[in-house]
């Protein structure tokens, strides 16, 4: 085999697709002058069920799944064009997240028709809010290892075991939670599957872990043999591993893979004001041009998945050269326009050194969510053929 | 560039892959103009590829030509083909005949001046010095980008005239000077430049040819640095099978892509409004000329140094990383100019301004 690299094709964009960014924006300004949110420098901090619920209301939640489940139909490119603006604007979206982006269409694809129809319509709608189950004390980025198990019992499964970063587990609806149902095999990816939990109606103990900030936004999922009926199984039972990884190239291609520091850099131009030195103008150029890939391979990605790919080894670079991109806007920043900094207090219009100081804060976990780099590279390095 | 491969990208690669072997590369590096390989291109109709065929070019667009550039720069063919496509281009614009055989164009350096003026009736006398222009000794004409008064002209002029001083770029190819000062031409070989065809146009065309070069030449160190980790055994086993050589060819592919992606960004806007294309030709050049250098540093890293060998062929594309990353504008010039529009625009309109492109 000949080593080509990777291409990330031009997506051919739907018509209208500027008039809808043009209604998200009109949107988000009158949002924004009523005093909806202060912009955040990390996109997961704003929680907002009020914003989402707006959001749902305007058919920009499960906007391409099909209509008899809440969804509008729309492609993914027109999804990309929302959320990407959501993002720069800083708006706060991270009650209805993951659910938009990765439960929902997880649901969609291998879930029964009682667990959408009883689901889909309430996330579509801006409602009803999900918190990803993968991680455990013991398991990070070896996901395959998980010891969180559920066992087959007269009216369904008894689950026991814990889960760890579990992002709004305190405020959200629901947890799809990776557990062990059988031996590993020899691929070790056996043995694996997904069930629903209700935080709301399952009795299970949320812990919440502070993050470097010292903000609750992490917990503790502990099962301490927790019944759940047999409806709860999400598809088929030992065969989770394809579904885990099909949620992969969702979560980790989208524009919230590049544009976590966007606000730190439009304060940085903000703070170098309309001529600056050559220094000052090469640092903000280049990043701009960096940013300016970066969401052209995202954006290519979308096309990818709205022609029924599954892109995996691409998103996995967008995520590796993006997440890494953030982390630069904070490093470049504070040598272009040296400032101490400074987190503001809470409800002041935040300037530029109340945004590094959170960026800086912040960046540790850009390269750790969603897979770390290390388990980037390894995918990649799958994709060239080396593994 | 589409997902399939355009017929003229396969067209272009099987002619490469049969003549610009390595020894070819390095014949020419020693002086000896690579006949056949040329012949063969001109005869597909790839060395005038966004030529109209009116004017004897290859009828093809601007995409059509970076695509034969990206697979150019993959195999480092040692011809000057990007210049002639764009001499050619600029001939057919401003209604002077297209000559055949390999073209250049002075002066490269858009803050460099050649100035006309009118000698007798007939003719016109050039003046001005153009340095490191491409292939000038092994061109048969160089097309000169002038101006009279406040017109943009343009000169076609036979290369046997102009003597040109030899110098090189770090991987060989000739990079030359030219002193127009008394050269008379004839009124027949100078017309207006054609809309959109002056120096300062060339020089972002130039830029471009010079990103998809770049693109398809990171590409083939990825290609060697991939097949090398697989040959080469250390520890009782393939290095290719250690995390850190697996993690650096990783990021090596991230170079090669994001290169690439920035290339068809600026591809595609330059079908479109000319303050769009100079944006995304600098996002274009930028960006993969940083790939450039961070791509060429882990193919070495991982060659070892069998790589740091005249005998591999490793060279020939490293060396023309580093030579076409500071051509038509290195990351710092393209750089200025993004930082300095993005800062004219405002903080506030930062978004929209990366959204439109």
């Amino acid at each position: 085999m000949t080593i080509r690299g990777f291409e990330f094709p031009t997506p051919e964009l739907p018509p209208g697709i500027e008039a809808l960014r043009a209604d998200v924006r009109g949107f988000l300004e009158a949002e924004f002058a009523a005093g909806s949110w202060a912009p955040q420098s990390n996109f997961m901090a704003g929680f907002s069920a009020e914003f989402s619920q707006k959001l749902g209301a305007r058919g920009w939640l499960g906007m391409t799944w099909p209509s008899r489940y809440g969804g509008h139909e729309c492609s993914a490119l027109e999804r990309y064009v929302v959320t990407e603006e959501l993002l720069a604007a800083g708006a706060p979206v991270s009650a209805h997240w993951v659910a938009d982006r990765q439960s929902g269409p997880l649901l969609l694809r291998y879930g029964s028709e009682a667990q959408r129809q009883a689901i889909l319509p309430r996330i579509a709608a801006g409602t009803c809010y999900f918190s990803i189950g993968m991680s455990e004390p013991d398991s990070g980025s070896d996901l395959a290892s998980i010891r969180c198990q559920a066992k087959p019992a007269d009216d369904g499964w008894i689950i026991t075991g814990a889960k760890v970063w579990t992002s709004n587990a305190h405020r959200n609806h629901f947890m799809i939670a990776l557990c062990r149902t059988g031996p590993a095999g020899d691929d070790r990816h056996g043995g694996l599957s997904q069930f629903l939990i209700d935080f709301k109606a399952d009795d299970v103990a949320i812990n919440p872990i502070y993050n470097l900030l010292g903000n609750h936004e992490f917990n503790e999922v502990v099962f301490d043999e927790l019944l759940v009926a047999g409806d709860r199984l999400i598809g088929r039972e030992g065969e989770d591993w394809q579904q885990v990884t099909s949620e992969l190239a969702l979560e980790r291609s989208g524009p919230e893979r590049f544009l976590s520091t966007f606000r730190l850099l439009v304060e940085l131009v903000r703070a170098c004001g309309p001529e600056p030195d050559r220094r000052a103008a090469e640092a903000i150029g280049r990043l701009t041009a960096h940013l300016v890939t970066l969401r052209r391979m995202s954006l290519s990605i979308a096309g990818m998945l709205e022609a029924g790919e599954m892109p995996n080894v691409e998103a996995a670079i967008v995520k590796d050269v993006g997440t890494r991109f953030e982390r630069e806007v904070a490093e470049v920043a504070r040598l272009v326009a040296p400032v101490e900094p400074a987190r503001g207090a809470p409800g002041n219009e935040p300037n530029y050194a109340a945004v590094l100081a959170e960026s800086i804060l912040h960046l540790p976990s850009y390269t750790l969510r969603a897979g770390t780099t290390e388990i980037m590279r390894s995918i990649i390095a799958r994709g060239l053929g080396l593994r | 560039m589409s997902r399939s491969h355009s017929i003229i990208s396969e067209v272009a690669e099987r002619l490469f892959r049969d003549l610009a072997e390595p020894e070819v590369i390095n014949r020419a590096e020693e002086g000896i103009w690579p006949d056949a390989l040329w012949r063969s291109l001109e005869q597909a109709g790839l060395t005038l590829a966004p030529v109209p065929e009116t004017a004897g070019g290859g009828g093809g667009t601007f995409a059509d030509a970076v695509a034969v550039l990206h697979v150019a720069g993959r195999f480092a063919a040692p011809i000057p083909l990007a210049e002639t496509m764009l001499a050619g281009w600029v001939l057919a614009g401003s209604r002077l005949g297209v000559p055949k055989g390999p073209l250049t164009f002075a002066p490269v350096d858009a803050t460099e001046a050649v100035t006309f003026e009118p000698e007798g009736g007939l003719e016109w006398r050039l003046s001005g010095t153009a340095h490191r222009v491409p292939w000038a000794r092994d061109a048969g004409h160089v097309v000169v980008l002038g101006e009279a008064g406040e017109a943009s002209v343009v000169a076609l002029v036979e290369a046997s005239l102009l003597r040109p001083e030899a110098g090189r770029n770090l991987a060989g190819e000739p990079r030359d000077t030219i002193h127009f000062d008394g050269l008379v031409v004839g009124r027949d070989k100078v017309a207006a430049a054609g809309p959109g065809m002056g120096r300062h146009s060339l020089f972002l065309r130039g830029a471009l040819a010079r990103a998809a070069q770049m693109s398809g030449a990171l590409e083939r160190l990825l290609e060697l640095s991939v097949g090398y980790a697989g040959e080469r055994r250390q520890f009782g086993r393939a290095i290719a099978k250690f995390q850190a050589i697996q993690h650096y060819l990783a990021a090596l592919a991230g170079h090669a892509a994001t290169a690439r992606a920035a290339v068809d960004g600026a591809t595609s806007a330059l079908a479109g409004n000319p303050e769009a294309a100079v944006f995304a030709v600098a996002v274009a050049k930028a960006r993969a000329g940083e790939a450039a250098g961070e791509g060429a540093a882990i193919a070495h890293q991982v060659h070892g140094a069998m790589g740091f060998t005249y005998e591999h062929s490793l060279h020939h594309a490293t060396r023309r990383l580093w030579s076409w990353r500071d051509e038509f504008g290195g990351e710092s010039v393209w750089n200025i100019r993004l930082g300095e529009q993005v800062a004219a625009t405002g903080a506030d309109a930062l978004w929209s301004l990366i959204a439109e492109r």
